[in-house]
């Protein structure tokens, strides 16, 4: 299936010559496919895949009583699950610590970019509020999870409607016409350094020769609303720099895909 | 006054749509998706591999590990918490004792075989379609099998026997309901998993035996399709 084993050095040699594995350049993504509505017991929901990798999010809300802090604010959860059906590496158990890392940055994407207007999820001050539950199940993981859980997440809650609510219950089998207030569109873009290299959407086998990776969460304007450095190398403050125009100038590529 | 209609309109003994497809999964070593109607199943196989912790081994032969799981989003109601409930993993052990008698796992010591079942989307009959979906994985892993395992919810809705119950049918308040789920061996019929819930009259066990044996034959027949498909066999080599 997957030629096993490239060494870091062959990858990293191949990049100096103007090459990657599969043949793509540097600032290429695999082909991406996203589809909306694929579960009908979500609230809302897609499925996204980027070359192999295939994620599905799900959409699910429940009214829940306010943070006292912020009596007038609905709240997102965002969860991520490494299903162990999409990877001989991933273990049954509670989400480890690249779930969660996952999870975070794509929660701080949507929550510090006010893409959601969680003002427009109270329902009634300091009593109750929409509590919008995302969930990213991976089907099949073969690199750039956190890209693909990004747009998942994004293209999930633009496609939830809110389910009737009575003041008492919610009916959930009777969804009502309001979509969320979602007034944003947060796009992640990972930049992965490899040697000296900076390449976008690596696969399974590219991702294991990453020396430093940076996501970048930016908005169609070009502001940033979160950033994460992953791997294990040092970044030159130039490397920084050039990795967030890579990311910046991708993401509004993504952003006509759920926008 | 009975039950004189299904809710959504099918006979007493039609099953929903019914859709089936091998090698959706890359990673895995076999993989299948199972649909019945609103409930989607989803099955990937990783090994023989090695088992840790090793006391778990078995030196005499590999053991079938099955793990069922809801995706958070899965339920038409409130969100399925993860990590796994009573319930979850009482599945998994009867899904795991359902395709126990089809493989031969003897040349396979201290290892595992690990089903991975995971549903996106459950409208009733999610155990039934996940063991339906792991036999085609399963298959496709290349694990040796002697049999497909085929699996079908029958039982009784009100005055009325019926086959492959849906939410509407299990949660019917106008009469007794029954919810007999039941898997079995694709050609010799015999029975690997029987599960039941509600109100029945013991005579009326042989006839819905007898129903549930016709669908799983139907059920094995697009099993077969599938992994024809994938494999390129004629049915006639």
């Amino acid at each position: 299936m997957n030629e096993a084993g490239h060494s870091h050095n062959h990858i990293v040699k191949l990049l100096d010559a103007g090459f990657r594995l599969d043949g793509r350049k540097a600032e290429e993504f695999r082909e991406i496919s996203l589809e909306t509505g694929v579960t009908k017991t979500a609230e809302g929901s897609a499925r996204v895949k980027i070359g192999g990798t295939e994620v599905m999010a799900g959409v699910k809300m429940e009214v829940v009583t306010p943070y006292p802090d912020a009596p007038e604010d609905g709240t997102i959860i965002v969860n991520v699950e490494l299903m162990p059906l999409s990877s001989p590496d991933f273990e049954s158990g509670p989400p480890g610590i690249e779930a969660i890392e996952i999870s975070r940055v794509v929660d701080r994407g949507i929550r510090e970019s006010k893409a959601l207007n969680f003002r427009k999820l109270c329902i009634e001050k300091d009593k109750k509020v929409w509590a919008v539950l995302i969930d990213l199940c991976t089907i099949n993981a073969e690199g750039n999870l956190l890209d693909a859980c990004a747009l998942a997440a994004l293209a999930a809650l633009r496609d939830a409607r809110l389910p009737a609510y009575d003041g008492e219950k919610i009916d959930y089998r009777s969804k009502a016409k309001d979509s969320l207030p979602l007034e944003k569109i947060p796009i992640s873009v990972t930049v992965s350094k490899i040697g000296r290299h900076f390449i976008i959407d690596p696969d399974a086998e590219e991702e294991k020769a990453i020396g430093a990776r940076i996501t970048v969460a930016s908005l169609e304007d070009g502001t940033l609303c979160a950033m994460q450095k992953g791997g294990d190398e040092a970044l030159a403050p130039d490397d920084v720099i050039k990795m967030i125009d890579i990311a910046t100038a991708k993401a509004n590529e993504l952003r006509g895909m759920v926008g | 006054m009975g039950y004189e209609k299904r809710i959504d309109g099918r006979g007493m003994e039609d099953m929903r749509g019914l859709k089936a497809k091998v090698g959706v999964i890359r990673q895995a070593e076999g993989s299948a998706y199972f649909q019945m109607g609103n409930t989607w199943a989803y099955a990937a196989v990783y090994g023989p591999r090695d088992l840790y912790p090793r006391f778990m081994q078995d030196p005499t032969k590999g053991i079938l590990r099955c793990h069922y799981n809801m995706m958070p989003f899965s339920s038409t109601g409130e969100r399925v918490r993860p990590g796994g409930s009573r319930r979850s993993k009482e599945i998994s052990m009867v899904t795991q004792k359902a395709l126990l008698p089809v493989i031969d796992l003897s040349e396979f010591p201290n290892a595992v075989v690990d089903v991975f079942i995971e549903l996106p989307q459950t409208e009733a009959g999610s155990r039934c379609a996940g063991i339906c979906a792991a036999s085609m994985a399963l298959a496709d892993a290349g694990i040796e099998m002697k049999d497909l395992v085929t699996a079908v919810s029958v039982g009784r809705v009100d005055d009325k026997l019926v086959v492959d119950l849906d939410y509407s049918e299990e949660s019917y308040d106008g009469g007794p309901v029954a919810d007999f789920p039941v898997a079995m061996l694709a050609s010799t019929g015999k029975i690997s998993l029987l599960q039941m819930d509600g109100l029945l009259d013991k005579k009326e066990i042989p006839k819905l035996l007898e129903m549930a044996r016709k669908a799983c034959t139907r059920i094995a027949e697009i099993q077969k399709a599938a992994l024809k498909e994938k494999y390129g066999v004629d049915s006639n080599e």
